[in-house]
């Protein structure tokens, strides 16, 4: 039982970032809905603001470190070139599924989908969290951007839901070893 | 109070949309290097990563350069967020699309 240097980086990237990010966006989530006026008292607001801007924060983080992660750190691994003559194509995803038209579509479609969508999301939850480290409690008063925000996350969460299903199907199809 | 209320909207709705353009840029940088093979090459800002570093990279200086601007020109002003956030989605929208492979393979 051991984890090579690849499938570590890769499990780093997928199970650790991005499990991180799939929690931290429940809670921001379920905190920027029960934002509004006379919901909770002052004081409880102040606390549920400072937890929304440290929680969205994180994420924002955690969606940056994942794309970046996955996009310099483990698609080489995935993409390098063979060397001439090598048959065992194992070590070579890209190459493995190309070269078997029954997983090819795992890389012409899954792959292709996944590297492109998944940059999509560290984008908006900027965005979500840049406004509410900048406006804080003022969105009580707000409905229509917490509205415009929980929009955002939401389509943040489903673009990463895809990238990590697809993900794990093609590591499913072909491991980085 | 008025102020206020408008600064909160105004750069509210400047970010917004500015994720909007963001995830438009992206779709459009990965269409065009789908339909355009000179711009797939001029995209490959790292060998080890391929084309998919420069798509990246420039629809990120596009969305940061939008956000900057709509925010020096609407942060004071006050917004309709719903009807930006309206705008946004449809821009999100044709930015997912560009992202999709049965759609990008068409070019």
């Amino acid at each position: 039982m051991s984890l090579s240097f690849r499938e570590l980086g890769a499990a780093f990237h997928g199970m650790v970032l991005g499990t991180i990010y799939l929690l931290l966006f429940s809670g921001v989530i379920f905190a920027l809905w029960n934002l509004k006026p006379g919901w909770s008292s002052e004081n409880a607001t102040r606390i549920q603001v400072k937890a929304l801007k440290i929680g969205s924060s994180i994420m924002a983080v955690a969606t940056w470190l994942t794309v970046i992660t996955g996009t310099y750190i483990v698609y080489p691994w995935y993409r390098a070139k063979p060397p001439e003559g090598i048959t065992d194509l194992a070590d070579y995803p890209r190459y493995y599924l190309l070269a078997n038209s029954n997983l090819a579509g795992w890389h012409k479609f899954g792959m292709e989908w996944k590297e492109h969508i998944a940059w999509l999301a560290p984008i908006l939850a900027t965005a979500v969290a840049v406004i509410i480290v900048r406006h804080g409690s003022k969105l009580v008063a707000e409905e229509k951007i917490r509205t415009a925000l929980i929009g955002m996350i939401t389509i943040a969460f489903g673009v990463v839901g895809i990238a990590a299903l697809l993900g794990a199907f093609i590591t499913k199809a072909a491991p980085i070893h | 109070m008025k102020n206020v209320e408008a600064s909160v909207t105004g750069s509210a709705a400047a970010a917004i949309l500015a994720a909007g353009l963001g995830c438009l840029a992206l779709g459009l940088t990965t269409t065009m290097a789908e339909a355009i093979p000179a711009v797939n090459e001029a995209l490959v800002f790292s060998t080890a990563v391929g084309a998919l570093s420069g798509k990246t990279t420039v629809a990120l200086i596009f969305w940061i350069m939008g956000w900057v601007a709509l925010d020096v020109k609407w942060k004071n002003a006050p917004k309709d967020v719903h009807k930006v956030f309206l705008g946004s989605l449809l821009l999100i929208f044709f930015g997912f699309l560009g992202t999709f492979p049965l759609f990008f393979e068409l070019f």
